[in-house]
């Protein structure tokens, strides 16, 4: 098929998509005038219900926390098919870390990066982990708090090498971590079935103050399980990206 | 003003289809697919925005301030790191097609049978 | 048009103008990121626009009161992704030396 006529079959077929858009647009109330009850509705009980001033922390993890086992596990899904998709295909060999590269010289890493990276690498942690135990209260959450995290593994592969990286996070521990995250997700909402409620009950006790620490119960237990799977889950993913991009080679060369 | 975040919806997705169709480079068509994805956060939260209202947490704000739709929010916040997990499989795939075929070209790509 | 709520106040409502002003801004310039971050052709240049995009992206997030979405935006658009892309752009162009 040629260039010209793909694009012609994607106008005419991007029209087709126009025309039902449109027509799905016009039934739409427009920008600014919410008429649903359900945002209303939630907005109005959830921080007597769950105790959480978070609301959007409160549906993740306990109004529609089986959603997000589904998406935890699409996350879980995707880590371990990059380790399986990425496995070594016949004549290939890792060379190992040590190898000096003799065909490619990489520039050295400039000392304002490695002190930057340096330097932001622990107050990263603390933000990221802040984030992670912090959902019931304020715009934040298990999600972003482990990327966070997983941001501060990165800038100690910035700050130094590949070597200083694989040491401080090797594949088992990753892969461990990652398990313990996913199925303390699955185990907290678990919790709640020999009492005879719905899988992903809260069942913790509620605490006094709205958006205090220790309230809203399974949410913060939770959030913590997310934020360590997440951030597993991301170091195993640039983990096994670095292995490839620097270690991985074919025979022969 | 009731239409134009809509529209921008519409007009994202087109660029990012046209730049899925015309591509030469597997990674290129990965970023348009990921500029894809995002009109459908823009459409998401669109939805659910009410005029005039705040951000739906109140620990310091009274509770029964009215603020925009939370379930809305929910959705697009997992959509977006899970996105980012599923983006990196597909660069999986990519650096294996490029390790057996030696090309990253999707056209020459789609003519190889096995 | 469906029935709908009339638009609310709040002690924290900006005039409506004002709002408006911001909101058609950022999206606007939201359209214009995703025009020029698909007609780049170059992977990594595309990179670094994806990068500025999700900058964007957060910015319009925030205007749409959602600052948990801003947060993940921010953290996995602007850092995570370009990343990702990097590092397998890197693998490609090391097979092609």
């Amino acid at each position: 098929m040629t260039p010209a006529a793909r694009r012609y079959i994607f106008l005419v077929a991007g029209a087709g998509f126009l025309a039902f858009y449109l027509w799905g647009l016009a039934g739409l109330p427009g920008f600014g005038r919410y008429p649903g009850p359900y945002g209303t509705v939630i907005n109005g009980i959830a921080v007597a219900q769950t105790k959480a001033t978070g609301v959007v922390s409160a549906i993740n993890f306990s109004y529609r926390g089986f959603d997000t086992v589904g998406e935890e596990f699409v996350l879980f899904a995707a880590a371990t098919g990059m380790s399986i998709v990425l496995r070594h295909l016949r004549g290939e060999r890792e060379r190992p870390a040590l190898d000096e590269a003799m065909d490619r010289t990489a520039p050295a890493t400039s000392e304002a990066v490695r002190m930057a990276a340096l330097l932001l690498a622990g107050p990263t942690v603390v933000i990221g982990w802040y984030l992670a135990s912090h959902a019931q209260t304020s715009p934040s959450g298990g999600f972003q708090g482990g990327v966070v995290l997983a941001t501060a593994f990165i800038l100690i592969y910035l700050a130094g090498q590949f070597l200083v990286f694989e040491r401080v996070s090797p594949i088992a521990i990753t892969d461990a971590t990652e398990a313990v995250g996913a199925a303390g997700f699955v185990c907290t909402g678990l919790g709640a079935v020999p009492l005879g409620l719905p899988y992903l009950s809260n069942v913790l006790p509620l605490g006094t103050t709205p958006g205090a620490v220790d309230s809203s119960g399974t949410i913060a237990l939770i959030s913590f399980f997310v934020g360590v799977e997440v951030a597993a889950a991301f170091v195993l993913i640039v983990g096994e990206l670095l292995e490839q991009a620097l270690l991985v080679r074919q025979e022969g060369r | 003003m009731h239409i134009v975040p809509f529209v921008v919806v519409a007009w994202i997705a087109g660029v990012g289809l046209y730049g899925l169709v015309t591509s030469r480079h597997l990674i290129h068509q990965i970023v348009c697919l990921i500029v894809l994805q995002s009109s459908t956060y823009v459409l998401l939260l669109g939805v659910g925005y009410v005029t005039g209202a705040v951000a739906p947490y109140f620990y310091d704000i009274p509770v029964h301030t009215p603020a925009v739709d939370p379930v809305v929010q929910a959705l697009a916040l997992t959509d977006v790191v899970v996105e980012a997990a599923v983006t990196a499989l597909l660069l999986s795939f990519a650096i294996q097609a490029h390790k057996r075929f030696g090309t990253l070209d999707p056209q020459e790509l789609a003519e190889f049978k096995g | 048009m469906t029935p709908h709520v009339a638009a609310v106040t709040t002690p924290y409502t900006v005039p409506a103008a004002l709002m408006d002003t911001l909101q058609v801004t950022v999206l606007v310039l939201v359209a214009a990121g995703a025009t020029a971050v698909v007609l780049t052709r170059q992977p990594v240049r595309q990179v670094v626009m994806l990068s500025a995009y999700g900058l964007l992206l957060a910015m319009l997030f925030m205007v749409f009161q959602a600052p948990d979405v801003t947060l993940s935006e921010l953290t996995v658009g602007a850092v995570v992704l370009p990343i990702l892309l990097l590092l397998a752009l890197a693998k490609v162009r090391r097979r092609e030396e």
